[in-house]
């Protein structure tokens, strides 16, 4: 486990987030915080409101309450303001561009920093061809084509060619083939060693809380629980918030 | 009204004040040409003319959420028919027509005709369509029959067919402008009528609903292909009705007022009007009528030039409406007026239940017999397979819930075993009927009801005629009846099944407040009572429990329970575990579209596989 | 009917489907960026062939104050826009350049010599007057509610077409403007006569063509509206703000639109009005491409070019009739083909 040195000023820091849908508050007063360097993750089980959550930190959705990136605050932000803020999104869905070329795909990724003297786009084309030989492989197959594992990639591909500061990943494993998976946490590891912050909202739980440093529960909109992620990973409580409480084997489980 | 709607005049409130605006309206038209003078009567005469154009709009587009620009091409076939019908000799008419030469009469019918058999090929090639190709679809059409009036040569061309004669209708000749004034607002009052009898009726909800999505209306067992024609078949009537006035009233047609300009007119006075209003209509109609008068009168004197300058202001008021007010000017009246109105709740209806026929219901299949049944049900999109070879049944009186993964497929089943979707390969079995392939709403006349995951209700509508949608399968009153006011005992029938589901879920109270008012639980739980309304013998929900509180499941819970113990099958997907547990007589749970388990509650909260597919392999 | 009428009228629809196919091209290019079925796309045509029409006849060129009032009000606007956000909102840049280019223009049509500086600089000047009102009204009309329902947007759309309908005859009046072919050379080839007109029309679209082709296949802009219209989320994830990919969208459908006006202008004469009726003939072909498929919607713009040649001859009081009645029997299709209910978004 990585000890939070308590000098380390978080790279994001969220304090009490809440977003409504209409009547209906989906996230409630939510605080957390990734340090720089580090990866916080989000569990919980469907419909907790994990996604609404990352919806807001990137200003896709209004929200209420603070989101301070690099010490500066800002409430409800733009997308465009998350994105000059070094923050990139890779979606549930990953919204990739379906018809145009993997290699297409790619060099879109670096749009937002095409107007940056210090960028190279070419050389940092090259970094994720580098981390992903898959990708290169494939640069010239539309991205439409590539099977659930190369997407995922492709998404994560995209999202550092704009050489984010924070990555935040929803749901990386979703719809992959088991093998898959522990590919793709093994690059999330990988990632946190070349410096990139990450918040991964996972539902699998246990993969996730392997390989991050800091954990926070969701239930019902709330953090139910947070903790350094090596402690929450033998709590019986989790399993509970997943598969219902009421059972007796309830008892079973925690004893 | 029969004895048997009485209880009903009461519940019909919301509609209260537009019957009474409609009162009103009588003497108003009956005396205000004896203070006005000739002009103020010929341009009110227009008015009303526009007006009734308008008023299919409302219905059409405010109401149908469908958009045509080619209104004015209706108007221009029922006025040239009224032209060609009054002034030709019977030898230039076709066969058949020559008998009825002079016919003021015949030349309404004939336009009719036309109109309708136009609007009804036009209707049939663009409403199956999405989205852009009615409007564009329209404007071709605007277009083309504007340039056909002026070049057929016995239309006279560009100058048009003069000398109609006066309107004489059973021996009554009108052709004093108060005259044919008290005509046209009649036929408009008419008109309003009509369409507030279409709206507050069976086929007019189905039309209402196809705003609110067309996969919900047609799993309520709504033909919305049949609605939409209905809409756009009465908008095409009224102008056809406009244009037969309009010819009577200006004695002279030629080319130019049905032109695409002109169509654009009218869908400008129905969005100023405010397009969700009846009498949206006539206020949209005089706004831009009287405001295109005086700017004809004002620009030419600022801009030292003579031409339609008036559309500069039109096309930037029309941005700025639609920009700063959605609904329009009557909307924002309403909005403001209703405000300030105490919110009316009715009162609770048990006494009025026994006085009005209830609806039939079918038996329920007893219980313990398998009803649904998937063999094999297999879903590919394109490379991905979002359902692999499921199968599994649910008989009379079981409640299984449908449990898995985020992107698992549950969707997607819930999707096929409603017909909403149809499986690449396998079967599914409704009450020993195969059903994969059918539309939804043959599946919903069996008895198949279901809720949405998001949830899909008519906002603006009151609670109980959205559930009253639910019962639509159940009623048999048509257009004409709707329309007429003769289907008020069955719409009694069904309003009063309607407030039976809606107290049954424990929503009584709120039958008159508009379903968008209420919380996201409760809309939850009115679709419940809206599928309950179509005497279902199975039930699919979709995340019923989902943001509902504590005690609001529980309750929930228990109507559940009781469905059950009435020897209904209910499928549902729920995130809810505790809720699933404790209710749920089986378990099914489903990871990359595929079953990995099933079972009893507390078999499936123990079971390796399952702990694996929610919290992640162990290693 | 014989071989050298059919060559003519061939040529005519060949000039004219050139034409369409253009703005066919263009009208899906907006459509599939920003939802908006952009039926302003043929005022583009008719301001461009209008102002070179009164360049060369010596009259007065006044679209220049309608570009500058349209750039000052989108300045007025952004600066709005950054007061109300209390400086949260960096200064938006590209409204500030349009509101130079429009004035520049309008100064230069107001102390040029219009009917005697040569085609090619009337062309530049009214490329320079005409392509700025693209983005102008998107930035005026469109920017604010580029999340609406596409019902609201197409309604915007027609009322900004009526708008600037009405404007173009308080600016060209209502005479019609003719001007003159770039050169008056025939080719002969066998039996036919081949105006170089044509020749020119057909050399300019596929250098157009060309020139798209390599916009959005090369550049990274050209990549990025294309991102925009296969996937908005993930444009937007990436830096492309819905606002550039609109007002690079309506630039491009200004730029197709004037180089439209300046072909067709030696060819038809054109009124302050006929923009619609040519840009709806660029609609019919995009919708027989189904609003998605290029290459289907051009081929679709040069049969109804051809169409409308050949209904000139035998039925020319019925050409506008035939042309548009020619979209039932697409329609029909598109209907057949359609089998599903499906939910709009």
């Amino acid at each position: 486990m990585t000890a939070l040195a308590p000098t380390t000023p978080p790279l994001l820091s969220v304090r009490d987030l809440s977003v409504s849908y209409g009547p209906i508050e989906a996230v409630s007063g939510i605080s957390l915080d990734v340090p720089e360097g580090h990866i916080a993750t989000v569990i919980g089980p469907n419909g907790a409101g994990k996604t609404t959550l990352l919806s807001a930190l990137m200003g896709i959705l209004p929200s209420r309450g603070a989101i301070t990136v690099d010490g500066v605050e800002t409430s409800s932000p733009t997308i465009a303001r998350m994105i000059a803020a070094g923050i990139a999104l890779v979606p549930e869905q990953r919204a990739l561009f379906a018809t145009m070329t993997v290699e297409d795909n790619l060099v879109l990724g670096g749009f937002r920093r095409h107007r940056d003297p210090h960028y190279d786009a070419d050389e940092t084309l090259r970094d994720v061809y580098g981390r992903f030989p898959r990708l290169w492989e494939r640069h010239r197959q539309l991205a439409g084509t590539l099977s659930g594992g190369e997407r995922q990639m492709l998404a994560l591909g995209r999202a550092l060619m704009g050489k984010p500061r924070l990555l935040m990943l929803d749901e990386p494993s979703l719809g992959l083939a088991p093998l898959v998976v522990r590919d793709v946490f093994q690059i999330i590891a990988e990632l946190k060693r070349t410096g990139v912050s990450i918040l991964l909202v996972e539902q699998n739980a246990r993969a996730a809380l392997k390989v991050a440093d800091h954990a926070y529960v969701l239930e019902l909109g709330r953090v139910a629980m947070e903790g350094p992620a090596a402690e929450l990973a033998d709590d019986p409580r989790i399993v509970a918030a997943y598969l219902g409480k009421t059972s007796r084997h309830q008892e079973m489980l925690t004893a | 009204m029969s004895p048997l709607a009485l209880p009903h005049r009461a519940r019909t409130f919301l509609r209260a004040p537009a019957r009474w605006s409609v009162v009103a309206a009588i003497p108003i038209v009956a005396l205000l040409p004896l203070v006005l003078t000739d002009y103020q009567v010929t341009l009110a005469d227009n008015i009303g003319i526009a007006a009734l154009v308008t008023l299919g709009l409302v219905l059409l587009t405010g109401v149908g959420g469908m958009t045509s620009f080619g209104q004015a091409a209706f108007v221009g076939i029922g006025a040239y028919s009224a032209a060609v019908m009054a002034t030709f000799q019977p030898a230039d008419l076709p066969f058949g027509l020559s008998f009825f030469a002079g016919s003021p009469i015949a030349g309404l019918v004939l336009g009719l005709v036309i109109t309708l058999s136009v609007a009804g090929i036009l209707g049939a090639i663009t409403l199956r369509l999405s989205g852009h190709y009615l409007p564009l679809g329209t404007i071709a059409w605007g277009l083309s029959l504007y340039y056909l009036f002026g070049t057929i040569e016995a239309f006279g061309g560009h100058t048009g067919i003069s000398g109609i004669p006066a309107l004489s209708l059973f021996g009554i000749t009108l052709d004093r402008g108060e005259e044919l004034f008290r005509l046209i607002w009649g036929v408009v009052i008419v008109a309003v009528i009509v369409t507030l009898n279409l709206l507050d009726s069976r086929p007019g909800r189905a039309i209402r609903a196809l705003r609110g999505g067309q996969i919900m209306a047609e799993s309520m067992g709504v033909d919305t292909f049949r609605a939409k024609m209905t809409a756009f078949l009465t908008a095409a009537v009224f102008a056809s009705i406009a244009g037969w006035l309009y010819a009577h009233t200006q004695r002279f047609v030629a080319p130019a007022p049905f032109s695409l300009q002109a169509g654009i007119d009218y869908m400008f006075m129905a969005l100023i009007g405010g397009v969700g209003q009846v009498w949206g209509a006539v206020v949209g109609a005089a706004t831009v009528v009287m405001l295109k008068e005086w700017l004809q009168d004002l620009l030419p004197h600022l801009l030292g030039r003579v031409g339609n300058f008036e559309q500069i202001v039109f096309g930037l008021l029309i941005v700025v409406v639609m920009r700063e007010m959605s609904s329009g000017l009557t909307g924002r009246l309403v909005e403001a007026v209703r405000a300030r109105l105490p919110r009316v709740s009715i009162a609770p209806a048990g006494a009025d239940l026994a006085a009005v026929e209830p609806l039939p219901r079918c038996p329920m299949p007893p219980r313990g017999t398998t009803i649904l049944e998937a063999r094999g049900v297999t879903r590919r999109f394109g490379g991905l397979v979002a359902n692999d070879d499921l199968s599994f049944s649910v008989a009379a009186g079981e409640i299984l819930a449908v449990i898995g993964p985020n992107g698992a497929g549950k969707s997607t089943l819930f999707n096929q075993l409603s017909c909403v979707d149809a499986p690449t390969s396998g079967e599914i079995v409704f009450r020993d009927r195969r059903i994969d392939g059918l539309p939804s709403r043959e599946v919903a006349k069996d008895g198949l009801a279901r809720t949405f995951q998001h949830v899909k209700l008519l906002p603006t509508m009151s609670a109980l005629e959205n559930v009253a949608l639910g019962a639509h399968l159940r009623g048999s009153d048509g257009i004409a009846a709707a329309m007429l006011r003769l289907d008020r005992a069955e719409e009694a029938s069904l309003l009063a099944e309607a407030e039976r589901q809606l107290t049954r879920v424990g929503l009584g109270e709120y039958a008159a407040a508009e379903a968008g008012s209420l919380a996201l639980g409760q809309q939850r739980i009115l679709e419940i009572a809206r599928a309950l309304a179509s005497d279902p013998c199975l039930l699919l929900l979709d995340e019923p429990a989902a943001g509902l509180r504590f005690r609001e499941k529980e309750a929930l819970a228990e109507l559940l329970g009781r469905l059950r113990a009435e020897g209904m099958a209910i499928v549902l997907v729920e995130h809810d575990m505790d809720f699933v547990m404790e209710l749920a007589d089986r378990v099914l749970v489903v990871d990359f579209g595929r079953q990995i388990a099933e079972g009893l509650p507390a078999e499936i909260q123990s079971n390796p596989a399952v702990l694996e597919a929610y919290l992640g392999g162990v290693e | 009917m014989n071989m050298q009428i059919v060559m003519l009228l061939g040529q005519d629809g060949v000039t004219n489907g050139a034409v369409y196919a253009l703005l066919a091209l263009s009208i899906m290019l907006v459509f599939s960026v920003t939802r908006i079925l952009l039926i302003p796309q043929g005022e583009f045509v008719a301001f461009a062939a209008l102002t070179m029409a009164a360049m060369q006849s010596g009259r007065a060129v006044q679209l220049g104050w309608l570009v500058f009032a349209l750039a000052v009000v989108a300045t007025l606007m952004d600066a709005a826009k950054v007061w109300r956000s209390k400086g949260r909102e960096p200064w938006p840049h590209g409204t500030l350049g349009l509101l130079a280019v429009a004035a520049l223009a309008l100064v230069l049509t107001k102390v040029l010599p219009l009917d005697r500086i040569g085609m090619f600089a009337q062309a530049l000047l009214t490329i320079a007057l005409v392509v700025p009102l693209g983005p102008l009204l998107y930035r005026v009309f469109f920017q604010a509610i580029a999340a609406a329902h596409s019902l609201v947007l197409l309604i915007v759309s027609i009322a900004v077409h009526v708008a600037l309908v009405g404007t173009g005859l308080l600016m060209f009046g209502p005479e019609g403007g003719k001007t003159e072919p770039f050169s008056d050379a025939f080719f002969e080839i066998g039996p036919a006569m081949i105006a170089s007109q044509t020749l020119w029309v057909i050399a300019a679209t596929l250098a157009l063509m060309g020139g798209l082709w390599v916009f959005f296949g090369k550049t990274l802009y050209g990549r990025a509206l294309q991102a925009t219209a296969v996937n908005r989320l993930g444009a937007e994830l990436v830096g492309i703000s819905p606002d550039l990919a609109g007002r690079a969208s309506f630039t491009l459908a200004a730029a197709i639109g004037v180089l439209s006006g300046i072909l067709i202008a030696p060819i038809t004469t054109i009124y302050y009005d006929s923009g619609f009726i040519i840009s709806l003939k660029g609609f019919v072909g995009a919708i027989i491409g189904g609003l998605t498929s290029f290459p289907v919607a051009a081929l679709g713009a040069l049969f109804i070019g051809q169409a409308e040649a050949f209904s000139t001859f035998w039925a020319s009081s019925y050409k506008e009739v035939i042309v548009f009645t020619l979209l039932l029997p697409v329609l029909v299709w598109r209907s057949l083909a359609h089998t599903r209910v499906e939910d709009e978004e």
